[in-house]
């Protein structure tokens, strides 16, 4: 390599660095779930450096109102603001329990190099799922992320339906699956974290029209990973 | 032909094999001396299963080795019948013959006995060396104190392990969707109730294989169950190391 002409070595490292960032890939998300359905998936790729959440800190505005009503607008305008390779609602709405939805996205041409998806689970006052911000592999082959849920903390989980899914507004929005009781009286008050942070899991019980809680312990409990998302790169 | 369990079956189809070849050679008018046959190149995997649990038992494992194309169960479909008599009862043996009878499957083993609560047990498995592209390795298991709940592999690739090298994982914990978790007496195989193993009733509220909940335990707010909060689990579940040996 030390005999090639300066101009030659320019050449080989422009094309290298070229292929590091084209990436064609595709996001496969499967609900692992038996009781959980998913608001609207995010999927993006963006800058290093950035991120939409940072466990452990508070969540930002954008974040709350995916969390706690599933709405993904506020963070793809802050992923807009850097250029970020977006893919909404890949799904075309809920993505049901064991059910599975897949995109594919082009980084070509940007410097979008972390991979980053989220989505709320229903029925909770505001949990999701976050792949957060990892890197997206540039040799070919398949790739397998295991996703957690993490609480936002910005909201009580008090576990009562009440169609409560505004940022502020207390309660869950809804259970897709229809097996919520009603007339609970709150499983908790304010979260103990109010920062991002792994959720402790619903509590749940056994009376469809009374108890403490809405949700059903038998239906609506996870245990992590909640979904599986798996990346192929070309 | 495809099933080589052992190294006398091996033995078998290597030596049927250098019979069809030399009657073939039947232009050649000199006696010909066949060389002996080299034993064939085997590859050998240690699968070693360790029970992360602090109640629950896991039955005799199944490991099987296969190529792309089977799979022991997929998130969202039914079980197969093979998978629920696992899932339900701890019995391995119709999940292996459903696994020898796949065109994708290499080879396979049982574990001997089941694995306590910071137990573990090493399974062997050997392929064919020229087996080893797109070699893939499944695990499976009951944790007994449950009504169908099930952890293992699903497929892991091992076709790059070279001689020496170990893999190593953790495994969550799936509801086999084939019986419905009423943690009730009499429903449940292992030592917590001694209860039924397989039913073929498929009484789950949706027959599709998804994550486990958990349990919630007497102690926890079904008075029905027979199970206490020492029967709780939570993933990761099992350990799993597999080292290629040879």
């Amino acid at each position: 390599m030390k005999q090639l002409p300066s101009a030659m070595f320019l050449v080989a490292s422009l094309f290298s660095a070229q292929t590091a960032s084209a990436v064609d890939f595709n996001v496969r998300i499967i609900n692992l779930s038996s009781g959980i359905h998913y608001t609207p998936f995010l999927v993006a790729a963006h800058p290093a450096g950035t991120s939409v959440f940072t466990v452990g800190m508070p969540a930002s505005a954008n974040l709350q109102a995916m969390a706690e009503g599933g709405d993904i607008s506020g963070l793809v305008t802050d992923l807009d603001g850097l250029a970020a390779t977006i893919a909404e609602n890949p799904a075309g709405g809920l993505l049901a329990p064991a059910a599975d939805t897949n995109v594919n996205l082009n980084t070509d041409g940007t410097s979008n190099e972390l991979l980053t998806i989220v989505a709320m689970l229903l029925p909770t006052n505001d949990a999701f799922a976050g792949l957060n911000a990892v890197p997206i592999p540039t040799d070919p082959g398949t790739y397998v992320y295991e996703v957690p849920a993490y609480d936002a903390g910005t909201e009580a989980n008090d576990e009562l339906v009440t169609g409560g899914g505004a940022p502020g507004a207390a309660g869950i929005p809804a259970d897709p699956g229809g097996l919520a009781g009603l007339g609970g009286t709150g499983a908790a008050t304010a979260d103990a974290n109010p920062n991002v942070h792994i959720h402790r899991g619903s509590l749940g019980d056994l009376d469809p029209a009374g108890g403490t809680s809405d949700l059903d312990s038998s239906v609506h409990r996870w245990l992590n990973p909640v979904i599986r998302v798996v990346v192929t790169v070309r | 032909m495809r099933f080589l369990k052992s190294t006398g079956q091996l033995a078998l189809v290597l030596g049927l094999a250098g019979f069809g070849l030399a009657a073939c050679d039947n232009d050649d008018t000199f006696v010909r001396v066949t060389p002996p046959t080299p034993p064939p190149a085997m590859a050998s995997f240690d699968v070693t299963v360790t029970n992360l649990t602090n109640a629950q038992p896991l039955s005799p494992v199944a490991v099987i080795a296969h190529q792309d194309g089977y799979s022991v169960f997929t998130i969202g479909q039914a079980a197969t019948i093979g998978l629920e008599t696992l899932a339900e009862g701890g019995d391995n043996s119709m999940l292996i013959s459903e696994a020898d009878a796949d065109v994708s499957a290499i080879a396979s083993a049982s574990g001997a006995a089941p694995i306590g609560p910071a137990g573990s047990e090493t399974v062997t498995v050997e392929v064919l060396e020229s087996e080893l592209p797109d070699l893939r390795l499944s695990v499976s298991t009951m944790l007994v104190n449950t009504n169908d709940a099930i952890s293992g592999l699903n497929g892991v690739d091992v076709s790059g392990l070279a001689e020496g090298d170990t893999w190593e994982g953790h495994t969550i914990v799936y509801d086999a969707g084939t019986e419905a978790n009423n943690e009730a007496a009499g429903t449940i195989p292992g030592p917590a109730d001694g209860g039924e193993g397989f039913n073929a009733a498929r009484d789950d509220r949706d027959d599709r294989v998804v994550m486990h909940i958990g349990v919630i335990t007497q102690d926890d707010g079904l008075a029905s169950s027979v199970l206490s909060g020492q029967h709780r689990f939570d993933n990761p579940a099992v350990m799993v190391r597999i080292e290629r040996t040879d």
